[in-house]
């Protein structure tokens, strides 16, 4: 019920934004948005911190960037390009962190997300330090102009759409249950006959795709892919978000991005001390508020009716 | 040879300080069983207190009074190791009880905070440390080659440091009541030992550690902001390498690595920064438990 209601304000919100705020940061918070979600299916959902999913964001922009703009590829090819991308060294990723557990695991794809973002500073293409600059947006199917704002976010609207749904299919199924099984208890589910490693791959590879997804479509909107994005501090922003908003909600990472997205960006002109407070912000919800945003109001909800159905009984 | 032998030379210069930090982990992690993202912005602490005290205290705080390096050797490790005892009594010892992914995720927000905070009032591509002693400046002949008297004293002093630990914690009865908390807190506290204490100390410990290696690693890069995060995190890929189940590992992976960083530099420059990601690669693919790895 309560996830209905949210899924009504998101697409009603969704669909005006544009013309009550600068469509171009809406798309940004879109971005982050869908990034954050696909972040949450594996922190959330499957209990696995992963450390480097800004190699897949910040990665994938630079090979959609690159397809867009050196091989002429159409936008959605370019997108479906870097996402394709991050699905195959999320596979790889997912392959070598998932023989690590816990701890170990954040910090093997910490590691590995560096190699990407090495990669990222180093190869020929990608602009060095000033990233990958240029990338045309192109016309969409041929025929629709993407250099409009208005076309533009409703494209990268529907992408969202797609890449959230693609998620909340994902956690709502059986799948999503033996994640959540092994979340809650990795022995118990192997006992009971699950492939618990091929489980865990597959959420990360899904979860690193749709990262890919997200970091292409920002690279089209911002016609930039910039060493930022594959820097670990992205990967650790995205942390935060989930954090924020509520690991293991639908809705929470949505929230969560928005939130720091536009307090990052309100206090652009305060230079370094808007990484004082994203880590002040961090540690007060680490200490005490770990359920987050909608994690907080859920479990408001659900007290309540614990306290009615209590008051019934007598 | 000759570039070879002062390459590796130079590499074990590193390896020397991701043994102390990599040794730094392992000892917090055997005892609160938290990696200590902030052992990167301890290590950058440790450095900026060194060049704070040498060149700012009279112009900040109008002290006039100059800290210089043998000074800071004490110092810093002092003030960085406070700050940890202080950051695992107010904060870190509220998640003992959660996930550990809690921990790494604190620690993270204080990296920022520390990282954000150096980064308002230094330049983020460096500040030389001037206070380099004179005892120690110009270059060492070993014979078959020539170098800077500084290095070899701070690869000296490091190894000193890092052995001496290793000696106390496996050879002394401190450390065997260390070891024994390790292995099994409840049991410990019951036989009457502080726990609690002890894990305090030890946090602030590996702390100090990483404050030292600050210290000593000021002279020869430049002081900046971001010095300890790009370092931890090669750290941390030693450390999957090593295991963090011995200290003696964390020592030698930390050395050996540096000495692989500093060869790859003769062979192929391009891969230097990257070599140790590969080799945790290779590891994770043939012993995913770490050379001495122990998996907790």
């Amino acid at each position: 019920m309560m996830n209905k209601v949210l899924f009504a304000i998101m697409l009603v919100a969704g669909l005006v934004a544009p013309f009550l705020a600068y469509p171009v940061f809406v798309m940004d918070l879109l971005c982050f948005a869908l990034f954050a979600c696909a972040f949450n299916l594996l922190l959330g959902y499957a209990g696995l911190l992963s450390f480097g999913h800004a190699a897949f964001f910040g990665g994938a922009a630079y090979i959609a960037g690159h397809a867009l703009k050196v091989w002429g590829f159409p936008p959605l090819l370019g997108i479906l390009a870097g996402t394709g991308f991050a699905f195959l060294i999320g596979t790889v990723f997912g392959f070598l962190a998932i023989r690590r557990q816990g701890i170990y695991f954040a910090m093997v794809t910490l590691a590995l997300a560096q190699i990407i973002y090495f990669l990222c500073l180093q190869l020929p293409f990608t602009g060095g330090e000033n990233g990958l600059q240029g990338i045309p947006r192109g016309e969409l199917l041929g025929f629709i102009d993407l250099g409009n704002e208005i076309t533009m976010y409703y494209l990268v609207f529907a992408i969202f759409l797609v890449g959230f749904g693609i998620i909340y299919r994902a956690i709502h199924s059986p799948f999503g249950e033996v994640l959540q099984a092994i979340r809650e208890n990795e022995s118990r589910a192997l006992s009971l006959g699950y492939d618990v490693d091929r489980f865990k791959l597959l959420a990360f590879v899904l979860s690193a795709t749709m990262a890919g997804l997200a970091g292409s479509t920002k690279a089209l909107v911002f016609q930039f892919a910039s060493l930022t994005s594959a820097h670990w501090q992205t990967s650790g922003e995205v942390v935060l978000m989930t954090l924020v908003g509520g690991m293991g909600t639908v809705f929470g990472p949505v929230l969560g991005a928005i939130t720091v997205a536009t307090l990052t960006h309100e206090l652009g002109s305060f230079g370094s001390w808007v990484q004082v407070i994203l880590g002040t912000i961090f540690v007060v919800v680490v200490l005490v508020f770990r359920r987050g945003i909608i994690g907080e109001i859920h479990h408001f909800v659900e007290q309540r009716k614990a306290a009615r159905a209590s008051a019934d009984n007598d | 040879m000759q570039v070879i032998l002062a390459q590796a030379l130079l590499g074990l210069n590193v390896g020397v300080f991701y043994a102390m930090l990599s040794l730094g982990l392992a000892v917090i992690f055997g005892l609160l069983n938290i990696i200590n993202f902030a052992h990167g912005a301890m290590y950058m602490l440790g450095a900026f207190i060194a060049l704070i005290g040498y060149s700012y205290l009279e112009q900040w705080f109008g002290i006039s009074l100059q800290i210089g390096f043998w000074g800071s050797l004490i110092v810093a490790p002092l003030v960085v190791g406070l700050l940890g005892i202080i950051i695992e009594r107010t904060m870190l010892k509220r998640l003992a009880d959660l996930d550990h992914i809690y921990g790494l995720l604190l620690t993270f927000g204080i990296t920022l905070i520390l990282q954000g905070l150096f980064a308002n009032y230094f330049n983020v591509s460096g500040t030389p440390y001037p206070g380099q002693p004179e005892v120690l400046g110009g270059v060492l002949n070993l014979g078959f080659m020539f170098f800077p008297t500084y290095r070899m004293f701070a690869i000296v002093f490091s190894l000193v440091v890092c052995f001496a630990t290793w000696y106390v914690i496996e050879h002394t009865r401190l450390g065997s009541r260390l070891r024994a908390g390790v292995e099994n807190p409840q049991l410990t506290q019951a036989f009457g030992l502080n726990v609690p204490l002890m894990v305090t100390l030890t946090f602030g410990f590996g702390a100090a550690l990483a404050g030292l290696a600050g210290v000593l690693a000021a002279p020869i890069y430049s002081v900046s902001p971001l010095m300890g995060a790009d370092l931890i995190i090669v750290v941390f890929a030693v450390v999957v390498i090593g295991g963090m189940g011995s200290i003696m590992g964390a020592i030698l992976s930390g050395l050996a690595l540096g000495l692989v960083e500093g060869l790859t530099k003769v062979f192929y420059p391009p891969a230097a920064n990257t070599v140790i990601f590969f080799l945790m690669v290779l590891v994770l693919l043939f012993r995913p438990a770490g050379l001495f790895g122990k998996e907790k």
